[in-house]
């Protein structure tokens, strides 16, 4: 089967954010980036699908700057066997991310598309479900693990995401509000991947080498087709307001009664 | 004149309190703009959470039968499109929940409008707040399209309250979809304590527990509390992820925010900052959480955390 994964460059986690002083937008130098963690999730996943279903191929698709090849690299680098990279270096919204990704999609018609829920920039969480809608394809939002009773070695090698005997649907563990629901989705399908759904691999030093000579294919929207002028525009951005200065108490006899007449919370 | 339609969540007939929030939402945008409001259930037991939507003052349109009876977000977006066009709706407000981002973008392509998802607040009648880069940012966006589809952050709007006069409930008649989704089964996470994401106080642990998170459950249990995490206490195995608060895991906003043994790295801060009131409980004088706690101490969790729980019960 061939299994498409998205990878988005994002900013590293572990670096401060900060707001540019005109607020148009968040200050980039001296950021750090990487892949989206949520896209490391579905990486993963697309590489135990494919290893227990040979002969399959994993894609790894990324919307952005040149930069992003670097995402690109990262993900071949754990063991997916080609990149695509369509570049664009303005920002690029939600729908036109979904948009150029369809017309990817209809190049490279794959059984399964595999999808961080959201990139952890603009944290939006609605490009896979767009794309879906796009497709006219099905959907399987958060996806999660069905806890089971293999060991953990096991449970580190197999796919969450089931594919039925008949490969012409997956089974797949949603997280939703209170607990996990279990839905069958016809292939091909969208399925969007949250952090339960499996712990991402380190790259080995000879898969990293062995990356370099992977090939990655260039492409433009336009080459595409596509036109990425954004619905929804970001115009302006600011701080998050500051919390006040606290204060130490001395124990925790002060900490309880300020609590409770003070802040009123218990 | 234009209308806003809110999709419920319902279940088994059952209104969820978020629907709630996202009607306040739409109050909010119809007095900038004089549109008026209609609400539409969808999914088994949707005649039931109509009528209780309905008491809020708006009309509500109904969705039932076999084809909408799970949540599915193929079937689900399709009813929701087709009822804002038979209303002539020029907006449509979800909360953003489970439910409300998987089917709101659905939708939003089906009526070719643009989304702003996980909104804080109500700008104008185009522009919202969403928070970015785990609450790092706030953002300020503009839908630039005539429809617009709007998810809401169901903490940062109050409950709706009810009308003096209950609206009508009148069925939809929509077209059955043929879903390439089936439902096979649900599998209910029981557990005594509130949910993470939705519970008004939280107490979470960090690598200072060394693993051991008996206190934090302690205080957890009298505080009525949910339990969370920090990714240190989740990489280490000690904890299962789910419970791991920060920008890679859930980001709660609670009324109060115990943090025990968590010396505070950006991720963790990003999951938690929007909490109301923020206790850190450290070892460490220097630890970067005590910037951003309302009340510090500097103590042993393991002698302070059960001291903190006798002293809490006492009050109650």
């Amino acid at each position: 089967m061939k299994i498409l994964v998205t990878i988005k460059r994002v900013e590293d986690y572990e670096s401060k954010i900060k707001v540019k002083p005109d607020n148009s937008w968040i200050v980039t130098d001296g950021v750090n980036y990487r892949a989206n963690p949520f896209d490391e999730i579905a990486v993963e996943e697309a590489l135990r699908l494919r290893d227990t279903n040979m002969p399959s191929e994993v894609v790894v698709v990324s919307v952005g700057p040149a930069a992003a090849a670097a995402e690109i690299r990262s993900g071949l680098a754990m063991g997916a066997d080609r990149g695509i990279l369509v570049k664009h270096d303005a920002f690029v919204d939600s729908d036109g991310v979904a948009r150029v990704l369809k017309a990817v999609i209809d190049a490279e018609k794959p059984d399964l598309v595999l999808m961080g829920k959201q990139a952890v920039d603009v944290d939006d969480n609605v490009a896979g479900q767009l794309l879906a809608e796009y497709l006219g394809w099905g959907q399987a939002t958060f996806a999660s693990k069905k806890e089971s009773l293999e060991s953990p070695e096991e449970k580190a090698k197999k796919p969450g995401i089931r594919l039925t005997a008949d490969k012409k649907s997956a089974q797949v563990a949603r997280e939703v509000d209170g607990g996990l629901e279990i839905l069958e989705v016809q292939l091909p399908a969208i399925v969007t991947v949250d952090l339960r759904l499996n712990v991402p691999r380190y790259a080995s030093l000879p898969n990293i080498m062995k990356a370099k000579k992977k090939p990655i294919a260039e492409m433009t929207p336009q080459q595409l087709g596509v036109d990425v002028v954004p619905k929804v525009k970001v115009v302006k951005v600011e701080s998050p307001p500051q919390r006040a200065a606290g204060v130490k108490v001395p124990d925790v006899q002060t900490l309880v009664q300020k609590l409770h007449s003070e802040a009123k919370v218990i | 004149m234009a209308t806003i339609l809110v999709v419920a969540e319902q279940s088994n007939g059952h209104l969820k309190k978020a629907t709630l929030s996202a009607l306040t939402a739409a109050q909010q945008v119809a007095k900038n703009t004089g549109a008026n409001i209609a609400g539409v259930v969808i999914g088994a037991g949707a005649g039931q959470a109509a009528q209780d939507l309905a008491a809020y003052g708006i009309p509500v349109h109904v969705v039932e039968g076999a084809a909408f009876e799970h949540a599915l977000a193929e079937t689900h977006s399709a009813a929701a499109a087709e009822v804002a066009k038979k209303a002539g709706a020029g907006e449509v407000v979800i909360a953003a929940t489970a439910y409300g981002k998987d089917i709101a973008p659905r939708i939003a392509a089906k009526l070719g409008a643009g989304l702003a998802s996980d909104v804080l607040a109500i700008v104008g009648a185009n522009q919202f707040k969403r928070a970015m880069w785990a609450g790092n940012a706030i953002a300020t966006v503009e839908v630039t399209t005539p429809m617009k589809v709007v998810t809401v952050r169901a903490t940062e709007f109050g409950a709706a309250q009810k009308g003096q006069a209950a609206g009508t409930v009148t069925p939809a008649q929509v077209s059955a979809p043929q879903p390439k989704t089936k439902f096979v089964e649900f599998n209910e996470v029981k557990s005594a304590r509130p949910e993470l994401t939705e519970a008004r106080v939280v107490v979470s642990g960090g690598r200072g527990t060394k693993g051991d998170f008996k206190p934090i459950e302690q205080l957890a249990d009298v505080l009525n509390a949910a339990v969370g995490a920090s990714r240190a206490v989740v990489d280490a195995g000690w904890q299962p992820n789910d419970l791991q608060v920060g920008q890679t895991g859930k980001v709660v906003a609670p009324q109060l925010y115990v943090a025990a043994g968590i010396s505070g790295a950006i991720q963790h801060l990003a999951g938690m900052k929007g909490s109301k009131t923020i206790v850190a409980i450290n070892k460490d004088a220097e630890a970067p959480i005590f910037q951003v706690a309302d009340y510090g101490l500097v103590a042993d969790l393991f002698k302070a955390l059960p001291e903190m729980a006798e002293a809490v019960k006492k009050l109650q």
